[in-house]
Order: C-alpha cells, then sequence, then structure tokens
C-alpha cells in the first residue's frame, strides 16, 4: 500500500489506472470476439456487421494498452488515487445506493426511495427522524403523484402498492 | 343484477341479449390502468395505431381505467415480446402487433413464437404498394421490372430481415429483376428517400407515402394484394387507391399484408379476452377510427377466435417459407 | 406578402384568451417535464395528447408545442445545476454551464441558457416564416451520403479539443462507439454485442449512461470532496439576468454563428444533438480563450443552447413539410398531427393555412411567454443548490433512478446507471475525457448506419462522398475543421516567419 508524503494511505493511481485499462482491454477483447462472429470482412458494398466493432475493438485495445504502459512506467511516484477514509464516504453513498438498485427490484421504487431519503438524511445527514421522515414522505407522494396518477407513467412497484390495488 | 335480470327476463326475451351484455361487461373490467406495449419505436405505423386507439378509448370513454402507450422497440420487437410472454395471466396488458411479430423470432433466434401470447383480435392488415419518384421514366410495372434486368435498382426500406426486405426478395425471385436492399429506419424516412432520388423504388405502406403523392412527387404502381384497395375518395386529381391495379394483375405475382393486430399474454381467462374483443369492436366503430382506415387505405379484415389463430397459423408457415428462400433464418 | 397576412392571422389564432392561457399552462407544465429527466418532452405530449382531443386542432397544437417549449427550457435547468443532461442535446451545456453553477455563477449560466434558446429558437422561426418555401425541399437532398458527411462534420468539428492523454480520449471515445453499436444492427438485422442478454437487446441508452457518467458520479464526487456541493454561494437576483444579458452583448458573433449552424442542422435535418456539439466545438475553436473552455465559459453555454434550439426548432418545418420528425418528441407530435386528420407533408401548408399560420404564430408567443416564465423563475431555481447535500443527493438519485427507468420501462436500467456512475467517477478521477464518450454514444449509430448505407447505394464505391457539390463541400469543411489546429498554427507562424 503506497504511502503520501502528505500524510494517510490509500488506494494507489497506478492501481487504479491498471484495473481499468485492462477491464477496457477486456472490452476491447469482446468487441472484437463479436465482430470475428459476425464476420470483420469488407464485402464488395461495404463492410460486415462485424467490421467496425472488430477495428474499434482493436483500437481501444491498442489506445488502453498504452495507457497501460504508461501507468506501470510511473508506478514508483506512489500517487494515490483517494484516500481511505474518503474511499470510506464515497461507500457510505454508494453502498445505499447499491442497496437501492436492488431494493427496486423487490419493493418497488416508492418504498426505496423513501428508505434511501431517510437513511441519506439520517445516517449522512445527521438530521433528526421528525425532518427526514416529512421529507421522504413528501417526494414519494409527489412522484406517485406526478407519475402514476397525472401521467400515467408506471414506475417498479412491490408488495406494498399491490396490496393498496395499484 | 342477478334478481333484476330475472325479473325482465321474464317481461321480455327482446330485453334479455342486453342485459346480458351487461351482465358480461360487468363480470370483468381492467381494475387499474391498461399497459399498451407496441414493439416499435415513436412514429412508426404501429406506435400510430395505438395511440389512435389510445385517444378514441380515451375521446369515447370506452373504459373506466386508463391506457397507457409504451415504446418497446428494442432488438426489432423481440424486447416486448419476450416481456410479454414472461408476465403470463396479466389481463393489463396488451400488444400491438405488426410483421415482426414473426420475422424477429426467425430471423434473430429470440426463443419466442406468437403462440406463446394469447391473440385478441385482428384489426386490420396494411396494404404494401410499389412506388417509383414521378420523374423516373418508369410507369409500369413491366417498365419497372424491364429496367432491373438491365441495371440493378436501389430499393429503400425499413429494417433488414423485415417486411419490406422480404417483399424485395419476392419481387427479384419472381420477376428476375436485380436489387440492392437499402434499410433505413422507418417507413417516412424511406419515403423521403424516394422524393429525394436517392432510391429508385419502395414497397411503402399507403399512409406513409400518401402525402408525397398527393404532392405529385411520387407514382404508384401497384398493390400486393389479391384486389384492389376499396377506397374511392380521389387523393390526387386523377387517382384514388381503389385506381391502384393490383400486382398480380400486373403480371408481378406477389401478395404481402402486414399484421395490425391485438395480443394479450398467455394465461388469460376467456372472459378477459372477450372484454377486450368488445372494447375493440367499439373501437372499430368509431368515425375516428374509420378515418385512420381510409387514410391508411388498410385492408379492414378482421378476425378473432379460431379464425385469427388459423390465420396466424399460416401467416407464420408463409414467413418461415419467404424468409428461408431469401436466406434470412437465424443460423 | 401572402405569408404575413396569413401570420398575422395565425397571431389572432393564438392571442385568443384561451389559448393564451393554455399557453402558459404549456410552458410551466414543460418546465416541470424539462427538469425531470424520466418525463421527457416526448413523454409529457404522448400521455397528453388524448386529453387535447377536447379542443380545437389549434389550440391542441399551441398547447402541446408549448410543452415541447417549455421542456427544452427546462432541459438546461439540470445540466447546470447537476450536471444531469436530460436530452441528449443537453450534453454541450453541461461541459460549461456545470462548472459556471460550481464557481457560483448558477444564475448567470442559467439566464445565458434560457436566453441563447430563446434567440436559436427564435431565428429558426423567422427562418421558417420568411424562407420555408426555399428550404422546405432542402432535406431531400440528403441521402446516406450527405448525412455521414455532416456526421463526420461534427464529429471533426470537436475531436482534438480535449486536452490531456490522446489515447485516453481514444480509449474514451471508443468504449462510447461500442456502446452506442450494442443492439439490432439495422443494416443487416443482426443482434451485435448482446451475447444473449435480453436487457442488453435495446442496446445503452444515452439518458441511462449519461445519467450515470454524469449525474451519478458528481454526486460520489462530491462526497469525496466533503459532502458538499461546491459553489452554492453566490448573489443570485434578477439583477443577475440584466448582467448575463450585458456579457451576452459581447458574444454576438457566436450567437449568430451557432443560430445559423443551429438552423442548418435542423432543416438538413440532422438533428439538435450534432448541431450542439458541433456548435460548442466551433466556439473553442475559434476563441482566442479556447483553453479555458470546460472550466465555466459562458461562451461554452451560449453555444450549444443556441444551436441545439435553432436545430430543433427548425427541425419542425422538415417535420411539417416531409413527414421525417427530427426527434422523438417530434415524432409524437407527428402522430398527433395525423389522429387529427392532418396529414404532414408537402400540401399541409397548401390545405391547412389556418392550423400551420396558428402553429407558426404559437412558436413566437409561446417561446417570449416561455422566456418570461423562466427568467423570472431563475434565483428559485438557483436556490436548489442550497438545499443540504444529503437531501438534495437523495433527491437526485431518485430523480435519476425514475429518469433512467422511464426510458425503457426497465429496471435494469437503474443497475446499468449506477454501474456508469462509478465507471464515470473512475475516469473522471483518472482524467479521461467524457465527452468523446458521450458524443460517440449518441452519433455513433447513425454514422455507422449512414456510412454503410451510403456504400451500399455505391456499390461499394468511396465516390460516393464526393458524388455531388453538396457532399463534398461538406466533406471538405470537416477535414478543415480536422485540421484546424495545425492550419491555423501554420497560419499564425507565417506572418511571424515572414517578419524574421
Amino acid at each position: 500500500m503506497p504511502q503520501f508524503a502528505g500524510g494517510g494511505s490509500g488506494i494507489g493511481q497506478t492501481t487504479v489506472e491498471v484495473v481499468l485499462a485492462l477491464l477496457f482491454v477486456a472490452v476491447g477483447g469482446l468487441a472484437v470476439s463479436e465482430g470475428l462472429r459476425l464476420g470483420n470482412g469488407w464485402g464488395f458494398d461495404g463492410p460486415q456487421a462485424g467490421y467496425f466493432p472488430f477495428w474499434i475493438g482493436i483500437l481501444l485495445i491498442s489506445a488502453s494498452g498504452v495507457t497501460l504502459v504508461q501507468a506501470l512506467r510511473r508506478r514508483g511516484e506512489g500517487r494515490l488515487f483517494v484516500t481511505w477514509p474518503r474511499l470510506f464516504l464515497v461507500f457510505r453513498v454508494l453502498a445505499p445506493a447499491a442497496v437501492y438498485g436492488a431494493a427496486i427490484f423487490f419493493v418497488g421504487i416508492y418504498a426505496a426511495s423513501a428508505g434511501l431519503v431517510l437513511w441519506f438524511m439520517r445516517g449522512i445527514g445527521g438530521f433528526p427522524l421528525r425532518q427526514a421522515v416529512p421529507v421522504a414522505a413528501a417526494l414519494v407522494t409527489v412522484t406517485f403523484l406526478v407519475f402514476e396518477i397525472w401521467f400515467l407513467v408506471p414506475l417498479p412497484k412491490g408488495p406494498l402498492e399491490h396490496a393498496l390495488g395499484f | 343484477m342477478g334478481l333484476s335480470c330475472r325479473r325482465v327476463l321474464a317481461r321480455c326475451v327482446a330485453v334479455l341479449g342486453l342485459c346480458c351484455v351487461a351482465a358480461t361487461a360487468q363480470a370483468w373490467e381492467p381494475s387499474k390502468p391498461v399497459q399498451f406495449y407496441v414493439p416499435a419505436g415513436t412514429g412508426g405505423g404501429a406506435d400510430q395505431m395505438a395511440r389512435t386507439i389510445q385517444a378514441i378509448v380515451a375521446k369515447h370513454g370506452l373504459m373506466k381505467q386508463p391506457m397507457v402507450v409504451q415504446n418497446k422497440g428494442g432488438g426489432a420487437g423481440a424486447e416486448a415480446f419476450l416481456e410479454v410472454k414472461e408476465k403470463k395471466g396479466d389481463a393489463h396488458l396488451l400488444l400491438i402487433t405488426l410483421s415482426s411479430l414473426f420475422t424477429t423470432p426467425l430471423a434473430t433466434g429470440v426463443p419466442f413464437r406468437w403462440t406463446d401470447l394469447t391473440p385478441v383480435k385482428m384489426l386490420a392488415l396494411d396494404e404494401f404498394v410499389l412506388w417509383v419518384n414521378t420523374e423516373s421514366p418508369w410507369k409500369s410495372v413491366a417498365e419497372l421490372v424491364a429496367a432491373g434486368k438491365t441495371q440493378k435498382l436501389r430499393m429503400g426500406g425499413t429494417g433488414s430481415r423485415q417486411e419490406d426486405h422480404i417483399i424485395t426478395v419476392a419481387i427479384g425471385r419472381a420477376t428476375g429483376a436485380q436489387f440492392t436492399y437499402v434499410p433505413y429506419k422507418g417507413g417516412g424516412e424511406v419515403a423521403v428517400q424516394l422524393v429525394g432520388g436517392h432510391v429508385d423504388t419502395t414497397v411503402n405502406n399507403p399512409i406513409e407515402a400518401v402525402s408525397h403523392w398527393k404532392a405529385g412527387k411520387v407514382r404508384p404502381l401497384c398493390v400486393f394484394d389479391s384486389k384492389p384497395m376499396p377506397y374511392p375518395q380521389k387523393i390526387t386529381e386523377t387517382m384514388a387507391w381503389a385506381d391502384i391495379p393490383t400486382c398480380k394483375s400486373q403480371g408481378l405475382d406477389v401478395e404481402y399484408l402486414m399484421l395490425r393486430g391485438i395480443f394479450m399474454p398467455a394465461g388469460v381467462s376467456a372472459e378477459q379476452v372477450r372484454f377486450y374483443v368488445d372494447l375493440l369492436d367499439k373501437v372499430r366503430a368509431t368515425p375516428e377510427w374509420k378515418e385512420l382506415m381510409a387514410q391508411g387505405a388498410f385492408n379492414q379484415t378482421a378476425l378473432e377466435g379460431a379464425e385469427f389463430r388459423a390465420w396466424l397459423e399460416r401467416e407464420e408457415e408463409r414467413h418461415r417459407q419467404l424468409m428461408a428462400e431469401a436466406g434470412f433464418l437465424a443460423k | 406578402m401572402s405569408e404575413l397576412a396569413a401570420l398575422f392571422h395565425g397571431f389572432s389564432i393564438a392571442l385568443e384568451p384561451t389559448n393564451l392561457a393554455l399557453m402558459v399552462a404549456g410552458i410551466v407544465l414543460g418546465v416541470l417535464i424539462g427538469v425531470l429527466p424520466g418525463l421527457g418532452g416526448a413523454n409529457g405530449v404522448a400521455i397528453l395528447l388524448p386529453l387535447t382531443f377536447t379542443l380545437e386542432p389549434v389550440s391542441a397544437i399551441i398547447l402541446l408545442s408549448c410543452i415541447y417549449w417549455g421542456a427544452l427550457f427546462g432541459g438546461a435547468i439540470t445540466s447546470i445545476l447537476f450536471n444531469i443532461p436530460g436530452e441528449p442535446w443537453s450534453v454541450a451545456t453541461t461541459f460549461d454551464g456545470y462548472p459556471m453553477a460550481q464557481n457560483g455563477r448558477a444564475a448567470e449560466a442559467l439566464t445565458a441558457a434560457f436566453t441563447s434558446s430563446f434567440i436559436g429558437a427564435f431565428v429558426a422561426i423567422l427562418v421558417i416564416t420568411f424562407v420555408s418555401p426555399l428550404v422546405a425541399g432542402f432535406a431531400l437532398r440528403f441521402g446516406p451520403a450527405e448525412f455521414f458527411a455532416v456526421m463526420f462534420l461534427a464529429f471533426a468539428s470537436f475531436i482534438g479539443l480535449s486536452s490531456g492523454s490522446p489515447f485516453k480520449t481514444m480509449a474514451s471515445m471508443m468504449v462510447g462507439f461500442l456502446l452506442a453499436g450494442v443492439g439490432l444492427d439495422t443494416v443487416t438485422g443482426e443482434l451485435r454485442g448482446t451475447f444473449g442478454s435480453t436487457e442488453l437487446m435495446r442496446g445503452f441508452n444515452f439518458l441511462v449512461v449519461v445519467i450515470g457518467l454524469f449525474g451519478i458520479s458528481e454526486i460520489l464526487q462530491s462526497i469525496e470532496e466533503g459532502l458538499t456541493f461546491r459553489g452554492r454561494e453566490g448573489r443570485i437576483d434578477l439583477r443577475a439576468v440584466l448582467r448575463t444579458w450585458a456579457e451576452m452583448l459581447r458574444h454576438k458573433a457566436i450567437v449568430v454563428r451557432s443560430a445559423l449552424i443551429g438552423c442548418w442542422m435542423g432543416i438538413t435535418p440532422a438533428g439538435a444533438t450534432p448541431a450542439s456539439f458541433m456548435s460548442y466545438g466551433v466556439a473553442r475553436r475559434l476563441s482566442r480563450h479556447g483553453r479555458e473552455f470546460g472550466q465555466g465559459r459562458i461562451e461554452g453555454v451560449i453555444a450549444p443552447e443556441t444551436a441545439a434550439h435553432a436545430a430543433g426548432t427548425s427541425a419542425l418545418l422538415p417535420m411539417l413539410t416531409l413527414g421525417i420528425p427530427g426527434s422523438p418528441t417530434a415524432a409524437v407530435l407527428l402522430g398527433g398531427l395525423i389522429m387529427w386528420g392532418l396529414q404532414p407533408g408537402p400540401m399541409l401548408f397548401v390545405e391547412q393555412k389556418d392550423f400551420v399560420w396558428g402553429l407558426i404564430a404559437s412558436m413566437y408567443l409561446g417561446n417570449v411567454v416561455g422566456l418570461v416564465i423562466v427568467l423570472v423563475a431563475v434565483p428559485w431555481f438557483a436556490a436548489i443548490l442550497r438545499v443540504p447535500f444529503p437531501v438534495i443527493a437523495a433527491i437526485i438519485l431518485v430523480v435519476c433512478a425514475i429518469g433512467a427507468y422511464t426510458v425503457n420501462n426497465a429496471a435494469f436500467d437503474i443497475v446499468l446507471m449506477l454501474i456508469f456512475g462509478v465507471l464515470g467517477y473512475v475516469m473522471k478521477k483518472l482524467d479521461y475525457p467524457l465527452a468523446p464518450l458521450v458524443l460517440a454514444l449518441v452519433l455513433g449509430d447513425r454514422t455507422e448506419q449512414s456510412f454503410r448505407q451510403a456504400l451500399l447505394l455505391s456499390e461499394g464505391s468511396f465516390a460516393i462522398f464526393v458524388s455531388n457539390g453538396l457532399v463534398a463541400s461538406i466533406m471538405a469543411l470537416g477535414f478543415l475543421m480536422l485540421f484546424w489546429p495545425v492550419l491555423s498554427k501554420l497560419w499564425s507562424r507565417r506572418p511571424a516567419a515572414a517578419g524574421a
């Protein structure tokens, strides 16, 4: 774990650079294989369906390859991508957001949204419940009215809404 | 209800019919908004028809719950088909279909057949007309075909391995004319490309090309139906839809009509299907619907029940054959 | 001048009290729709369409087109305040609009955006009013080769602008192209890059990717930097409007040029999205302060907004005369016309004079009414930034999730949005430019498609890209733009060399 002169430790810039470049190389590889499957040639009347995916994949792999090498060369500089305490902060938002995304599949968007607002206000903002609950309730009610009732845009619903007959 | 019905029954047989129609209508009706899926993007023929139905239902108050149109055009409709297939037994879901009901599964290999759905009603069939630019030298099918034997004609159409493409290949096989098929995203775009002279000919649906025809920019050569279209009102100064000859009479033996039908997910009750059949019958009786039919010169064949199923069976087989001949089947 | 007489008749129709009231209602509703990414203009128009059947066709189209104007104005608000573009053509507005808001100049950015939209739309309406017979047929000359040339021009005027590693720029753009290619290939009808997944069949929608890359990643970055949106201070009052107008006067040339780019792109009809990118690119290329673009220069807001709205408005011309819609919203309006028994096409201007001129008159009035309404509301919009971060972040997340969901009515897209949020956060921190990714994502599909269509038509010959004056000159302009940095260096060196 690289140490930063200014104090604190965290994830090194190089590590993230390398991971992202490798990810792009992998995506490029997928594109190349898909291009080969569809036919990457140049027919008499223009490129086949796989021509662009194939060459774009090759370009992506080459560009990310260069970035990868550049990142590895700068390995010694020990620059930090993010310090642990800051990463922790990010996760305090990202984790509930991920849970929120998953919860939508089970309890619908309204219940999940209310939960998210409560969590953010209470857990992150430190607001008392007597402020958080009305905000959550108001948000859910307004969204429900605007989308379901006025504009007839059906949003994902869970057991609660079904029990209420929607 | 039951009691009053019995009393009425005792008095008058004529009213009996009415009373029981009311009784079945009450038996089931939607309890929440009805989703109406369109397996294509906004602005196309299926979308227009779905939105017209939505508007007619709302305007005439034909249903207590609102109808909500949603476009799910991903993968040439595969997205919508697979989703409706998933939602077995959901009686608040309708699907409007076009030829992609057959062509998409055959061309892409997605695991879906029309038998995964409950057919409700065929509303109409959409015609296809062979068009050329007014400034082109071709005045008849024979002239166009003759030209197609000495040069490659550029045919514009909607999508690839779909109805326009199938017709193009069928014309080629029937006459020996050579075509380069150029796919575009929508029928309106195709019509404009013809007017602009970027393609030589198209097989646009009437509604896609009618305004250009009125303006004298395009010329219809024939219609791919067994008989001329039954709309005698003049569209241009000299011609009506009814004046366009059938392709067969012009020596081009190709017939093709596109389904505009309504489906529900599998596993719904007969009663629920009945409700929507009645609803669609009411829609078809409105002046707005008749106007849409006249404007788009639709073939107003409407089928339901066993007849509709038999038709679907036949059409699917025909599409399989046509697409196999053209080499469009998924490997 | 029969056009003028017809226009004044149109004004008399549009100025009836009921129609005026509908106009105001439409604008307010439209702004609301524009602010919520889940309710695009297309959505609002589509849903209200059935309701409008109780109205006269002219009144109905006034209501609907005012919702359209309102939504156009509203789209800029989220771009500037939260870095969340609600429509593809608002993306370029975020490049400088959001940094301006962060520097405490939210009110100026909003005013500039609204005023530019207004001017762009206004110029386009003038074009529609007075030269429509001349330009109405122009779109007909656009075949696949010409479309490709325009797309090439849009890319060429934008490319090479981002500073930083060229390899990262390239990787970013290639990812955009790959994302754009997922789904059904129009030309062959084959599924590409879906790897058997139903969820991927619909492809990567621009909105889902951009809400994630721009909006969600911004929340992550903000919290990392200390739980706050930067720049929520700053004086916010109506005087900011006057100050901004004074500042905009100094950028007259940009306004005029952007409006012209927009009108041209709308009539062709390439659409508002390439217009906004192109206008931004050109403004930056020709500006002496080009290097400061992206850090909050007002020209970077004026250029894309003016062009986007000039294009969005003038695109109604090909829609009315040829029946080709320039955007999903226009497509729904088109559907509406047909339902009212008005067949869009060359004959509409002849057969339905009242309707067409009523619509054009309502464009003039709707825009003026819209501008007044949104300008008055500027301080309120800007005040949103004072809401405490935990509250606003949660609300943004919810609104983004709804936005991502409603694009395709797919909950999977919410997950995608979060993934792109993380990707955007990482890419930004590693100095990958995101603009090339979005540009490629938005235009990649159409570019590839028209390229391949053109070659189908020419049977594989590249000569089609120089086959007539129009396509050849657009291509030449594209190459000029592409090599502009080199050329301008040569140009500026020449006098110096001569002096030495």
